[in-house]
């Protein structure tokens, strides 16, 4: 019998598609396990930041640092960034604006883009990129050297004592970074579009009065806070569950910046239309 | 006399595991683990690398959570507490990790004060004097209080987080391989220190190490765990517990192979297995 089977191609064929079916559902459906398992662990994570939070405020020895490390020294990478994309805006802008005779227009543009969404996506890029990678390898070295089990077994607890003070850092601080980028942005793009382009600075200051409103600064502010929030807690996470060696420590740094900025992407994207809802439903007949 | 004491070591046990298993994923380091520790014990846990002694060690601490079977210290199961009752118990546990494990971003000084600081309401003139006085008790000077950890040796390190574990008054002392890596001198420093601290106070101890010299020097009791892939079907995981004097005469291959550092047929045993165990 088993002659026979091994002697016909066709059986065989199909026993390796059967084989290889079943290798792909059961590797989708480990994947889809193990992501579901995560995103739990993820959640509980939260949960118990939040909890902390609000339980105990962290001592003042653990949050200055926090505070000095995101609030000061990412100040200036995010003025420049700020500047430069500023420029870089007025730069690209004036040419189309121009093929329309519309180059009065380009502060509102230039404005309404920096403070609505380049400003707050550019300084929590450089947030992610800056500070939360560093407190995933942070976290992730006292992970892989029992740091954080130190502090367990002296009846500290790792989440009050290392996540809470780093996530009240960017939460606070990511609004002043976002009002830096802003800030510098609108500064560059003024300075690139009087100077270089010779715009009549009435026009481009009345223009961007008329484009920017108040909602669109809170728009950009609230934004920032989830921005903030999203990368201490992504960071923080992937720090605890850094995998040993150095292998481990340099993948939790890289997934922490990969996964922080899609989130932040996701979050933009879903921020945006419901506060386009809301300006909507507070406004009728007003364009968002 | 054997009933009496282990009658003795039920009713006085201030740590007892029952019936503990640990499994990591599809992976079974534990299974099966009873172990009493009467107060007082100094109790070395022999075994090769691999078999589960750190996680036994982390799970009494609460650091490594069961997958079946409790564990109780002085009578409070530990997997029972909340958050903040087991942070108030680890507070009677002092805990010596393999590589000392000091916040690489504090002093030596701030990481031997961050117990008291943690925990205690202690001025900053008591918590100076208490930190110098632990690290004078394992024979560091005052000025490394303001040096890092990075600045120190292997066997500064490790004294500094025995002073770091002994500055609550722990009721119960976990050393995690503490003469790994250190030159034959500074381990028996280790091992005086141990019984030093031993003798000062009355302190129960759990000393994971395969290190025979320190083994025979500190221990009262030796139990002695194989792991899990090297077990006879039925066998239990603990293959020795007994005095040091009866750890030299058993006859047990196994524990003689480990008492005499011979490797015996382990290699041939790793070849067949596929895999270094």
């Amino acid at each position: 019998m088993s002659t026979i089977a091994s002697n016909n191609p066709k059986p065989r064929l199909a026993a390796r598609i059967t084989g290889w079916f079943t290798e792909w559902v059961s590797d989708w459906g480990e994947l889809v396990i193990s992501s579901c398992v995560a995103l739990g662990d993820f959640c509980l994570f939260v949960f118990s930041t939040f909890r902390w939070m609000f339980s105990r405020i962290p001592k003042g020895e653990t949050l200055w640092p926090n505070f000095y490390q995101v609030g000061v020294s990412s100040l200036p990478v995010v003025a420049l960034t700020g500047t430069f994309i500023g420029v870089v805006l007025a730069l690209q802008s004036s040419s189309q604006l121009g093929h329309y005779g519309l180059t009065n227009q380009l502060g509102g543009v230039i404005n309404l883009t920096l403070v609505r969404e380049l400003g707050p996506v550019l300084a929590a890029t450089m947030l992610a990129g800056r500070v939360g990678s560093a407190m995933a390898a942070e976290l992730g070295t006292m992970r892989v050297t029992e740091q954080i089990d130190a502090l367990s077994a002296m009846g500290a607890d790792p989440i009050h004592y290392l996540v809470v003070p780093r996530f009240l850092a960017c939460l606070l601080f990511i609004p002043t970074l976002t009002i830096m980028a802003d800030f510098m942005g609108v500064a560059g793009g003024y300075f690139y579009s009087n100077i270089w382009l010779n715009i009549d600075q009435h026009y481009y200051w009345t223009n961007s009065a008329k484009f920017v409103n108040n909602f669109d600064l809170f728009t950009g502010i609230l934004k920032s806070l989830f921005f903030g929030s999203a990368i201490s807690l992504i960071s923080c996470y992937q720090g605890f569950n850094c995998k040993p060696g150095a292998e481990g420590v340099g993948k939790a740094a890289t997934s922490s910046f990969v996964f922080a900025f899609i989130v932040i992407l996701i979050l933009d994207l879903s921020l945006g239309l419901s506060l386009k809802a809301v300006y909507e439903s507070w406004y009728p007949g007003g364009t968002y | 006399m054997m009933i009496e004491q282990l009658l003795d070591q039920e009713q006085e046990a201030i740590v007892d595991v029952d019936k503990l298993s640990v499994t990591f994923g599809s992976q079974e380091v534990l299974k099966d683990i009873t172990l009493k520790i009467p107060p007082g014990q100094t109790l070395a846990l022999l075994g090769e690398s691999g078999c589960g002694k750190t996680v036994l060690m982390k799970s009494i601490i609460g650091l490594v959570k069961p997958t079946v079977g409790k564990i109780e210290f002085d009578g409070e199961n530990i997997n029972q507490l909340t958050a903040r009752q087991l942070s108030r118990m680890r507070l009677r546990y002092g805990f010596i990790f393999q590589n000392a494990a000091l916040f690489d971003s504090m002093t030596i000084g701030q990481n031997v004060a961050f117990p008291l600081r943690q925990h205690g309401r202690f001025s900053d003139n008591q918590i100076r004097e208490m930190v110098l006085s632990r690290l004078s008790e394992v024979g560091l000077p005052d000025s490394v209080v303001f040096k890092k950890p990075a600045e120190l040796s292997g066997g500064m390190r490790k004294r500094v987080g025995l002073a770091r574990a002994l500055i609550m008054n722990p009721e119960l002392i976990m050393y995690d391989e503490p003469t790994t890596g250190l030159d034959p001198i500074m381990s028996d420093v280790i091992n005086e220190l141990i019984l030093r601290t031993r003798s000062r106070n009355p302190v129960t101890s759990i000393v994971v190490t395969h290190d025979m010299h320190t083994a025979r020097k500190v221990a009262d009791r030796v139990v002695m765990l194989i792991p899990r892939q090297r077990l006879d079907p039925g066998e239990n995981q603990v293959i020795f517990d007994g005095s040091v004097k009866e750890l030299e005469t058993c006859r047990d291959r196994r524990v003689q192979q480990f008492v005499n550092g011979e490797a015996g047929e382990r290699l041939m045993e790793m070849r067949a297995n596929g895999h270094d165990q």
